[in-house]
């Protein structure tokens, strides 16, 4: 279905010259998540040596300095760990790391940094296996070059899966070497204590460091071997560098200026380049007039079928020539839906769906005494991270090298291999630390424009695009339409539940609540805009519906929301959280305090195998039409803590972007245009929009890790939902929920407060 | 027709010849190769691009490279003294206030010039004066934290 979307976008927009193109979404919203099949296809992919092509075996020794050579030869050549995926393939100790005879030990992965913390918490995790410090450990990230494919970063999945990875095949290494100086010194490996990066004899106090045995060549011959997946990982209860809050590794760099993004990268030689782009969604190109622009001195100019770029010393220069052949274009423009009919439009085109079922809907409704039936609307939204897209492409001896900010450098090099028709051993991509990504960036238009570009300038070429340029041809959290269905007993507990939701997607869309007779569906639909990944997918729309459904539910039924969720709750993760955070807020009393222009809600959600729930206070301004959050007290959970800082940082972040979904971001648009394509007109979080915070992270240490960046944001729209509700009476089903909605200002003062209450 | 443009960078001065119009940013950028300056959005809405040009923080996305002639102009990359980090690159690191890092010099030059003229801002101060900067991993309780830490230390 999104494969068809994708297709319509790309056959009417600037990327229609390419003929064919893989998938560019991994999570798309109205999919389930997909990493199995896509896994088993690449793990299916040959994959040449590099030597030769790419990265010489000279500059890859100057890389990792004078220690074991073996990756040259061995390690990136067979690196397919899947990391991101937890697959049973492994790959050597050696594609994984890499010790120098500093001392210091070089680490590999194929995942991505963009904010939310991997590269402090792959370092802490091999130097928790190696028994070494943080500062001993350099991490490469993405580059196709160096490090294994750990697959797509996405889905939290870095936590569960490429901690996992790394931990082992550092915990082989620190094996491998132990036993290499059992061996040497002709006692039983168990004898020996390994701490600081030294080996030590018990007995004799014999030592030796890793670096003084990784110059024998019996630690590269070792190396040489598979990580095995059992080997024996380091308990949470003995962790001494995970569970602590390490910061990021190159933060300094970040104070300085000095970190070089991928908008920072600059190459000798090297042009600025623009693309031209439609006017509107689905418009082709009819003709264009590309001569005044080659007249322009310096400035190189290309058409290829749709695609029309310019290249020029400077980006200024560049934008000059690109408006010179602007002007000149005519398009053919088609009809497009616009935001103001989309909800119609999305239900109209509605397809059919499997339901997942379990006891019976229909006897369910029978015999209820209540039944309730509701609608509820999200709007499209776009995740607008900091950085554009941006790239760097240089072509030498047919060889392609990208810089590039995208989720999966591996899927750079596959799609610009396939692009240009060249093996992927001819494509190195590299991903420096991004200017975050929200699950925005998993496509990479931006390396093949600059890729077309740098080809037909024979320099190197940067693309940054414009604001303007990502908030209207990069993609956009799915728009949802849901629909829900129940029926309460005689007792007020809820024996049927129907939900639906229309073009988002089905993440979290089980409901976590005991009931006997469910039918839920995810169903696609014919989505206008460009669609795909955003933090935490389709959860947070279901999880809208659904807390905010189960709040009406709870009025329904005369009950307090805290304790008709706990009623229908067995989860004992998320009863923890729900109750944690409603003790935290003082939920019970100041719910008896709610007034009309001060309510309180809750909610609550799992996905991704963590927990989250928040309660809210908000204030009501119906004069000026606004909704206010004041406070915010969320709980959350998932498994034992890695970087508590790290954590931290990802719930606060969840919190203040999730305000910017439930308030006030939506897209607009119209005859194909976006109408809010700029910081103007698009209203995301600012320092004024901050409400007082308080977070309470759970770290349970019985269970896997996951990872915390995307689910504490499904709770925070449902619970300001909630929290309107309960000062004004006024059940607001669409996100955003808007202050200035005729029916939130026509409620006089003190209508809701008294009906909320039970 | 291009202007020859003649200001200091972090102490150093340099000429430019150029379209006048010609933003600030892209010449800070593409000419001088100070890449630590950043593009959010080319409308002065979101505070990456912020320089200071005699101390006032300017947006040099929507500054003319033009009314740059003869000013002192300060990127994150001339804060630090001699290998000593100012005390509000100080303060974001020890807050760990970054998440990707995009908006960070953006940030510190704007607390650098707030702090300037109110030493001892308060909460609403700050969130007033910081409102054009925007961070959207949304960093905001952290980067909140690392002024207020700065404008303590810097009272010392």
């Amino acid at each position: 279905m999104i494969r068809d979307i994708l297709a319509k976008t790309f056959s009417t927009g600037h990327l229609t010259a390419e003929p064919q193109r893989s998938e560019p979404f991994d999570e798309p919203g109205c999919e389930v998540d997909p990493p199995a099949s896509a896994g088993a296809s690449l793990s299916s992919r040959k994959r040449g040596t590099r030597l030769g092509t790419g990265l010489s075996r000279r500059a890859f020794v100057q890389l990792l300095g004078t220690g074991l050579l073996i990756t040259v030869t061995e390690g990136v050549s067979v690196a397919r760990q899947f990391g991101g995926r937890g697959s049973r393939e492994s790959a050597t100790v050696a594609a994984r790391l890499h010790i120098n005879q500093d001392g210091t030990i070089t680490v590999m992965t194929g995942k991505v940094e963009e904010g939310q913390g991997p590269r402090a918490q792959l370092t802490q995790a091999a130097a928790e296996e190696l028994r070494v410090a943080v500062d001993r450990i350099r991490l490469i990230m993405a580059d196709t070059d160096l490090v294994p494919d750990d697959g797509i970063t996405a889905g939290s999945r870095t936590t569960p899966y490429t901690v996992p990875a790394v931990r082992q095949g550092a915990a082989t290494a620190r094996e491998l070497l132990t036993r290499l100086a059992a061996k040497r010194w002709n006692v039983d490996s168990s004898t020996l204590d390994v701490h600081n990066g030294t080996i030590t004899h018990r007995e004799t106090k014999q030592t030796i460091s890793y670096a003084d045995l990784a110059k024998s060549k019996d630690v590269a011959e070792a190396f040489k071997q598979t990580v095995p997946v059992d080997v024996t990982l380091t308990p949470v209860s003995q962790w001494e560098v995970l569970g602590t809050p390490v910061p990021r590794p190159n933060s300094r760099d970040l104070v300085t200026g000095a970190h070089r993004f991928p908008s920072d990268i600059v190459r000798p030689n090297m042009l600025y380049g623009k693309v031209l782009r439609p006017p509107s969604y689905g418009a082709t190109l009819e003709s264009i007039d590309l001569s005044e622009a080659q007249a322009m001195k310096d400035v190189v100019v290309v058409r290829d079928g749709q695609f029309v770029g310019c290249a020029a010393p400077s980006s200024f220069r560049a934008g000059q020539a690109l408006e010179a052949v602007a002007k000149t274009a005519s398009w053919k423009t088609s009809p497009h839906p616009s935001s103001k009919e989309i909800f119609s439009y999305l239900k109209e085109h509605a397809r059919a769906g499997r339901p997942n079922t379990r006891g019976s809907v229909e006897t369910g409704l029978a015999e209820a005494s209540k039944v309730l039936s509701e609608t509820y609307e999200v709007a499209y939204i776009q995740h607008t991270p900091m950085e554009p897209r941006a790239a760097v492409a240089e072509w030498k001896d047919g060889n392609l090298t990208v810089w590039t900010g995208i989720d999966w450098p591996q899927r750079a090099q596959r799609d610009l291999a396939s692009t240009f028709q060249i093996p992927t051993e001819r494509v190195r991509a590299i991903v420096p630390d991004m200017g975050s990504g929200f699950g925005g960036k998993h496509s990479g238009e931006a390396a093949e424009e600059a890729a077309r570009l740098a080809k037909a300038a024979g320099r190197p070429v940067a693309v940054h695009w414009t604001r303007a340029e990502e908030f209207t041809w990069a993609y956009f959290r799915p728009a949802a339409v849901i629909e829900c269905r129940a029926g309460l007993d005689a007792k007020g507990s809820i024996i049927a539940w129907e939900f639906t939701n229309i073009n988002a997607g089905g993440a979290a869309i089980d409901t976590p609540y005991n009931i006997a007779n469910t039918r839920i569906q995810s169903v696609s639909s014919d989505s206008p805009l460009r669609q795909g990944a955003y933090r935490c997918l389709a959860a947070t729309a279901n999880n809208f519906a659904r807390e905010s459904f189960m709040d009406e539910l709870a009025a329904a039924a005369g009950a307090d929301p805290l304790a008709f969720r706990l009623a229908h709750l067995e989860n004992p993760r998320i009863r923890t959280v729900l109750e944690t955070v409603a003790k935290h807020f003082d939920w019970s009393t100041r719910r008896k305090k709610v007034t009309a222009e001060i309510g309180v809600g809750l909610a609550c959600g799992t996905e991704k195998n963590s927990c989250v729930a928040a309660c809210v206070q908000v204030g009501i301004d119906r004069k000026r039409g606004e909704i206010k959050v004041h406070e915010v007290c969320e709980a959350f959970e998932c498994g034992p803590i890695q970087n508590p800082a790290n954590l931290l940082s990802q719930v606060q972040g969840c919190i203040i972007m999730g305000l910017g979904g439930a308030l006030r971001e939506e897209m607009e648009f119209e005859n194909g245009k976006i109408l809010n394509a700029s910081f103007a007109r698009y209203l995301v979080p600012r320092f004024k929009d901050v409400p007082k915070i308080d977070i309470h992270l759970i770290n349970k240490s019985d269970i896997p890790s996951a990872g915390g960046g995307e689910t504490p944001i499904i709770a925070i729209a449902p619970a300001i939902a909630n929290a309107v509700f309960a000062a004004t009476g006024v059940r607001i089903r669409s996100m955003p929920i808007r202050g200035g909605q005729p029916a939130l200002r026509a409620t006089p003062a003190g209508a809701g407060a008294a009906k909320a209450s039970p | 027709m291009d202007v020859t443009v003649t200001f200091t960078v972090n102490g150093q001065e340099k000429t430019i010849t150029s379209d006048p119009q010609r933003p600030l940013l892209d010449v800070l950028r593409e000419e001088l190769h100070l890449t630590g300056t950043k593009y959010g959005c080319g409308e002065g809405r979101c505070g990456a691009c912020t320089v200071l040009m005699d101390g006032q923080r300017v947006l040099s996305c929507v500054t003319p490279v033009a009314q740059a002639d003869k000013q002192r102009i300060t990127t994150i990359e001339g804060l630090a003294t001699g290998g000593s980090l100012h005390p509000v690159q100080e303060a974001f690191l020890a807050e760990g206030a970054m998440q990707c890092g995009y908006c960070t010099p953006g940030m510190i030059l704007t607390c650098v010039a707030l702090l300037a003229k109110n030493p001892k801002p308060t909460d609403e101060e700050i969130a007033e004066e910081m409102n054009v900067n925007l961070c959207r991993c949304n960093g905001y309780v952290k980067i909140l934290n690392a002024v207020r830490r700065a404008a303590e230390k810097m009272q010392r």
